[in-house]
């Protein structure tokens, strides 16, 4: 199945993206990174990273796992609950830019969560949002602010990201299901 | 998972393991400005209590409420039980209504498997007589990992009225379960037969029992419980039994006290040692409630019954 993104792709569009959120948010100290488990948390440390290597500004980074908020928990008492990880979100959100971080932006009911999720550790002033891949087929009215690639998918595809953090190594595959 | 939560036998050593992770998870929500998330909106918990109970209740309450559950308590004290209804009879009517779990405490050994066999909904056993109290268990494995990073290979120490105990007798089932080297001590007469079966080591010299002990946990003299003389006076028990700051010393250099609650104070304990700083009896109350928040998610989802 093709690999539509490989290491170097990745690596290019998370600098384009760091160049891109700097462009756009001028106050750095109002900055903060909140990564969604799992595959958002690596690529909001490496923004972190970028923009640090960049302007020498360490931007506080989160980990925000949305499982509890999920709007299909209960709904198919079959299986297994999902395994919760934590959530370790060290710095207070009130009154910062949240860039919410995540590896694909399919329906939007994860980021619907998220938002719910972050909403309750106080009050940003803003919540950006940062994916890897744009697979399109929204079911919410949500919107990426900044986004490595849009990748056009039909419905019986699947979008795989693997993450050298968790996968050994960075590459974007499509494959039909 | 099963339907249940009855035993601590109702669990492998890998469900062990996904509770205990899914309370570290659970535990960062009781450290939020706001409390809650909205995972069990709508479900329905009963706290069913036929024995007197500050700790454990409020924090099953607790924990119900910050899963966003409906949660009510039904007191018995203050029920149609004292019109003499029988467990069966209430616990069908309870159901009748639809709870989607209900979490019973009873004076008898295997009350909550009555309630399995009835009820649809599901069941954790929140202390049956002296038989099982599997979440006490949960979150006391829960407090050892997280001062050891593991409970393979420690020596747990438990000490007490073993007989009228059912905190011992699912520690026990879960330490060995994972490994622990488990020795249990107490007066002769307060040591149920057959106990070694269940593979710890006995003895009725403390001093023996503590020795190189990793984690020593204290049991309370259940004198609700006692029918009978099992030792001469109180005082005679401590002297003999009591957990010292001169027994403590005999264990590892870090070792932790625990203590399920309530404490008697002067009997089993020490107050020094009760607060001093190996106890970490307090910081088990505290892990209670992410313990039954984990177990109440758990149980929340499917099962290999359905």
């Amino acid at each position: 199945m093709p690999v539509v993104m490989d290491g170097a792709r990745v690596g290019r569009s998370l600098a384009r993206i760091a160049h891109e959120i700097l462009e756009r948010n001028h106050d750095l100290e109002q900055l903060a990174l909140v990564g969604i488990r799992r595959r958002g948390v690596p690529l909001a440390r490496r923004l972190s990273q970028i923009i640090r290597d960049i302007h020498q500004v360490e931007i506080p980074t989160g980990a925000l796992d949305i499982t509890l908020y999920r709007d299909d928990l209960m709904r198919t008492a079959v299986a297994a609950q999902p395994i919760i990880h934590k959530t370790e979100i060290g710095f207070s959100i009130d009154d910062k830019r949240i860039l919410l971080v995540d590896d694909v932006l399919y329906t939007g009911r994860t980021i619907r969560a998220a938002l719910d999720a972050l909403i309750e550790f106080g009050r940003p002033r803003a919540i950006q949002l940062v994916v890897l891949v744009d697979r399109g087929h929204r079911e919410l009215p949500i919107k990426a602010d900044y986004v490595g690639k849009n990748l056009p998918t039909s419905l019986t595809q699947s979008v795989q990201v693997r993450l050298q953090e968790i996968d050994g190594r960075d590459e974007v595959e499509v494959q039909e299901s | 998972m099963k339907k249940d939560l009855l035993s601590i036998s109702d669990l492998t050593s890998d469900e062990i393991y996904l509770v205990l992770d899914t309370a570290d998870a659970m535990r960062e929500i009781g450290q939020r400005p706001i409390k809650k998330v909205p995972t069990l909106r709508g479900k329905t918990v009963v706290n069913l209590f036929y024995e007197p109970s500050t700790r454990t209740r409020t924090s099953f309450e607790i924990a119900e409420k910050r899963l966003s559950a409906d949660t009510l308590n039904i007191a018995v004290a203050a029920s149609s039980v004292l019109k003499g209804e029988t467990l069966a009879d209430t616990a069908m009517n309870i159901e009748a209504m639809s709870p989607d779990m209900i979490v019973i405490r009873h004076p008898s050994s295997g009350a909550g498997h009555l309630l399995s066999r009835i009820c649809r909904s599901r069941i954790i056993n929140a202390g049956d007589g002296m038989h099982e109290h599997p979440t006490q268990a949960l979150l006391d494995a829960f407090t050892i990992r997280q001062h050891k990073q593991r409970i393979e290979g420690l020596k747990v120490t438990i000490v007490g009225d073993l007989l009228h105990s059912r905190v011992l007798r699912s520690n026990v089932l879960l330490l060995t379960k994972l490994g622990a080297e488990v020795w249990v001590a107490g007066p002769r007469t307060l040591v149920p037969a057959g106990i070694e079966q269940m593979g710890v080591r006995v003895s009725t010299d403390i001093d023996r029992a503590v020795a190189d002990a990793d984690v020593i946990m204290m049991l309370r003299i259940q004198q609700e419980r006692m029918n009978g003389a099992f030792f001469p006076s109180l005082r005679e028990y401590f002297e003999v039994f009591g957990m010292t700051r001169a027994r403590v010393a005999r264990a590892k250099p870090d070792v932790i006290v625990m203590h399920p609650g309530p404490m008697n104070r002067g009997v089993e304990i020490a107050s020094d040692v009760a607060d001093g700083p190996a106890s970490v009896i307090l910081e088990q109350v505290a892990n209670g409630v992410a313990v039954r928040m984990a177990v109440l998610y758990l149980l929340a989802g499917g099962s290999e019954a359905d």
